[in-house]
This record gives C-alpha cells, structure tokens and sequence, in this order.
C-alpha cells in the first residue's frame, strides 16, 4: 500500500482550512461565502418570491430551488463551458434535496425560495462548499429553518480512510479510490446528502461515515458563528 | 417608470444632488486585487462601491480559424448570474449579458491590446486560445466598466501554462505573460434629462435615457464605442460624452 502521507501533509481526520462569511452579497436576501481550501462557494438567496409560471405554484406551501453553477474559470483543467450540463443539474437537484428537510416553506404559500450557488475556483469537494454556503444564506435570509445542515466528504484512497478529499487525493491513480460527499443535519446526525464514486468495502464505509461526524459538528459550529457575527 | 419619480430625479439632478451624493463625474471607490482564482491563469476581483465582480482568463490550445491560420484567439465571455441580482434570470445568456461581453470584447480587440499573431504555437494548426470570462458577484450598475477593467487587470495578471507534448500543462504555469501592448479602459456615461453621469448604480441606471461607452487608448485615441438606451443623442451631447469619458479613463488608468 504506497499512499501512507497526504499530499497536503493533513492528518487523515482534518479538513482543509475553512472561511465563512455571510451577508456578503447586497443585492440578495441572504448571502453567504464557505471555503474549504481551495474550494470556494458563493450563495445567495432571493425569496420568498412569486413563482412563475404560476402553473408550478403551490398553495400549500413554498418551493426551493437550487442552482449549482460552476464560474467558467473554476476548474483546474481545460475553461469550463458556460451553461447548465448534466453534471450541474444533477449537483443542484441533490442540494436541493440536501436542504430541503430544515426549511420549513409552509410560511411561504405559492412562492419560491431561490438558491443560486456560484463556485469561483473549485479543487473536489464543491457540492459539499456550496450546500455549507447555501445553509448559512438561507439563515441569513431569514428563511424559517429548524437546523443546520453542513456538509464534507469523506471516502478512501488506497487503504486510508480521510475526509475532504482534495482533486490530488480524488485522482489518486496506484489504488482504490472512494469519493463519499455526506451532508447531514449534526444536531441530529440525519444525512440529507449521500453519494459514492468509486470502491469502498462496508467497514470502511462505515468507518468513513463515523469520521466524518466530527467535522461536521465542527463546521456547523463555524456557520453558527458568522451568522452571528453578521447579526451581532 | 413612474414618471414623477423621473422628474424628481431630474430636478434634483439639475441641482447636482445624485441619489448616493456623490457628483455627477464622481466614481464610487474602487478596489482591485489581482491573482485570486487559483484554478484560472490569471484574474482579477474588481469592487466599485456595491458592484464586485471576477475576471478570469482560462487559456486552451485549438485549432486558429481557416481565414486567419497564423492568428490566435481571444474570446470573451459574460453572464449575468441570478446570485448578483434580483433581476437576472437564469438560462441562456440573453440582449444584455451578450452586450456586456461584446462591448468589452471590442474594447479590447480593436485596441490591439493583444498580439494575437504572437498565440500561434503551429500557423493553421494549433493557436492559444484566451478565454475572458466576466463573473457578477454582486452587481449594482456599471458592469461595462468595472467589467473591462477587471478584465485588463486580469490580462496583465494571466501567466501561460506550461506547454508539453502538445498540450497545455495546467498544473504549471510558466514565467510568461500575455502580449499585452495596449491598454483600453472603457467608460460609459449617461445621460438623464439635460444631465451627464458616470458610474451609475443598479437603480440609477433605471433612469437612464441615452448611454454612450467609449473605449480608451492611453494617447487620448478612441477605440471602440456603443450608444444604449432609448433617447436619442445629438451630435453636442456625444462630444460632450466623449470628453468627459476621456477625462475619467485617465483617473480609471491610474488604479491599474
């Protein structure tokens, strides 16, 4: 097994280091800025707002919807098109339904709430970044809410099981490698967000989720914190 | 728009208070840092008072256009992101992102501010290709401006990746910069009533009647311009325009 030290010199259990800001975008309702090494996300919320075509409104209860978009300039290969792609869509409809089980959109009859993630430079790891950002805007948006939710991924590369893998650590070419992004709620450690690529036996999977508990707890503290910072 | 707000705007206008306080030819602050997107080649985050927006240049290897095989390409691109805007809408960019990007875009390439001839790297088979993309984060007016001189900024920061065996190596980027020989700063200034503005806000702009951007060289030459808004201008007013612009662009040239 030749993967025994990070790229980064990180211990297996340590994230990247982390920034958080909310309240950074004016023109939106709530906005929110999470990076995680070289992973950055903007999130801005607008709404409650009119839903149209009326046709999707709901007179029950409010909508979310989520955009996940990557800044052309984001990737660290070749310019990434303009446009939403299939790779897009699917990120946006799953932190969508990251988000959706503590915001509470019965206040919000026939609107929508909308949650526009924008990532300017991206290093694996941006669906995780965008929901932490999105969670704290939505906050900041005064959305009603009745937790958190924070987000990071944990897997394997070779024999290790890490969290926050970076795009070193993600295309590690001499073993296995198992890319596991988990958002979850930390006050009550339901997930709301579970995906997988790549190989992983069941224990250590296990081993994964159980982690990952830790930095999630640690996050969700951070998001607390500048919210109240920004409220202070 | 309800027409006594206009008028009171005017009025006001006339008695040189503008909405913020500023005066007419006064720009908010302006803040640029350079070097922030790790994953492009070269960029720039460019604040002017609300307004703050990203420039990156991404560089790729392709195939030079069949009438002119020895020539590179410089391509520039803008979107208006739902994030930076309670306006903006999502989907395909529509009239005024593609504006936005061709405006900049002639600024710069009728400028000659890049040799593209010096992107070949095979005439007629394999060019550098320049990517220039205009990112909102929060826009509150003035995205023409504060757009091509984010764009500059990130121009004059772009270093080439490594070029190996064909293609370009991101994960190395060399000591060399763009061929950058001429610098166009673009200002665009407005007129509201019998008033000439630069530098509007989001809600400003709301008011504007006739718009005028104009490209400028260092030695005072025009470059490029654009005529927006629904009134029409008289051949005073332009000239007018054109001057104050040229008065503004050397103040805009300092901060690069």
């Amino acid at each position: 097994m030749t993967f025994k030290k990070r790229p980064d010199g990180r211990k297996f259990d340590q994230t990247r280091e982390i920034e958080a800001k909310a309240g950074i975008i004016k023109k939106a309702d709530g906005s929110a800025y999470f990076r995680i090494g070289k992973t950055a996300a903007y999130a801005a919320v607008y709404g409650p707002r009119e839903l149209f075509p009326r046709s999707q409104q709901d007179p029950k209860k409010g909508r979310l919807r989520c955009n996940y978009n990557m800044m052309p300039f984001s990737g660290a290969g070749e310019r990434v098109r303009p446009g939403p792609s299939r790779r897009s869509k699917e990120i946006s409809m799953v932190s969508e339904k990251a988000l959706l089980p503590v915001v509470d959109l019965s206040d919000y009859p026939n609107a929508v709430v909308d949650v526009f993630i924008e990532l300017p430079q991206t290093d694996a790891g941006s669906r995780c970044a965008g929901i932490c950002a999105a969670s704290i805007a939505l906050a900041d948006a005064g959305i009603t809410m009745r937790n958190m939710v924070s987000a990071v991924s944990c897997g394997k590369v070779d024999d290790k099981v890490m969290i926050d893998l970076d795009y070193e650590e993600e295309s590690y070419e001499d073993g296995d490698v198992a890319d596991i992004p988990v958002a979850m709620v930390p006050d009550t450690g339901e997930i709301t967000l579970l995906q997988m690529d790549g190989k992983i036996k069941k224990e250590d999977l296990k081993k994964a989720i159980e982690m990952v508990k830790k930095p999630l707890k640690e996050i969700v503290e951070i998001q607390k914190k500048v919210l109240k910072e920004r409220y202070k | 728009m309800n027409q006594d707000f206009k008028n009171h705007i005017n009025k006001s206008l006339n008695k040189n208070i503008r909405m913020d306080g500023r005066k007419k030819d006064e720009f908010r602050k302006i803040t640029i840092e350079t070097g922030v997107i790790s994953t492009a080649e070269g960029s720039a985050r460019v604040k002017c008072g609300e307004t703050e927006l990203i420039v990156g240049v991404k560089m790729g290897v392709g195939n030079p256009y069949p009438d002119i095989p020895e020539e590179g390409v410089l391509m520039t691109g803008a979107e208006l992101y739902p994030l930076s805007n309670p306006e903006f809408e999502g989907g395909p960019p529509r009239e005024r992102a593609i504006e936005t990007a061709r405006v900049i875009d002639r600024g710069i390439r009728e400028s000659g501010t890049i040799d593209t001839k010096k992107l070949c790297i095979k005439a007629g088979e394999q060019v550098w290709m320049v990517f220039l993309d205009v990112a909102p984060v929060n826009m509150d007016g003035n995205l023409i401006d504060i757009g091509c001189l984010a764009a500059m900024a990130a121009l004059k920061n772009a270093k080439f990746p490594e070029f190996k065996d064909g293609k370009p190596d991101y994960k190395k980027l060399s000591k060399k910069s763009l061929p950058i020989s001429k610098v166009p700063i673009e200002v665009t200034v407005a007129k509201i009533g019998d008033n000439f503005l630069v530098d509007l806000t989001d809600d400003e702009e709301k008011f504007v009647d006739a718009r005028l951007t104009v490209a400028i060289l260092e030695d005072g030459n025009l470059c490029a311009m654009q005529k927006g808004g629904d009134s029409p201008l008289s051949e005073d007013d332009v000239f007018k325009m054109i001057d104050l612009a040229i008065k503004k662009s050397k103040e805009l040239r300092k901060l690069l």
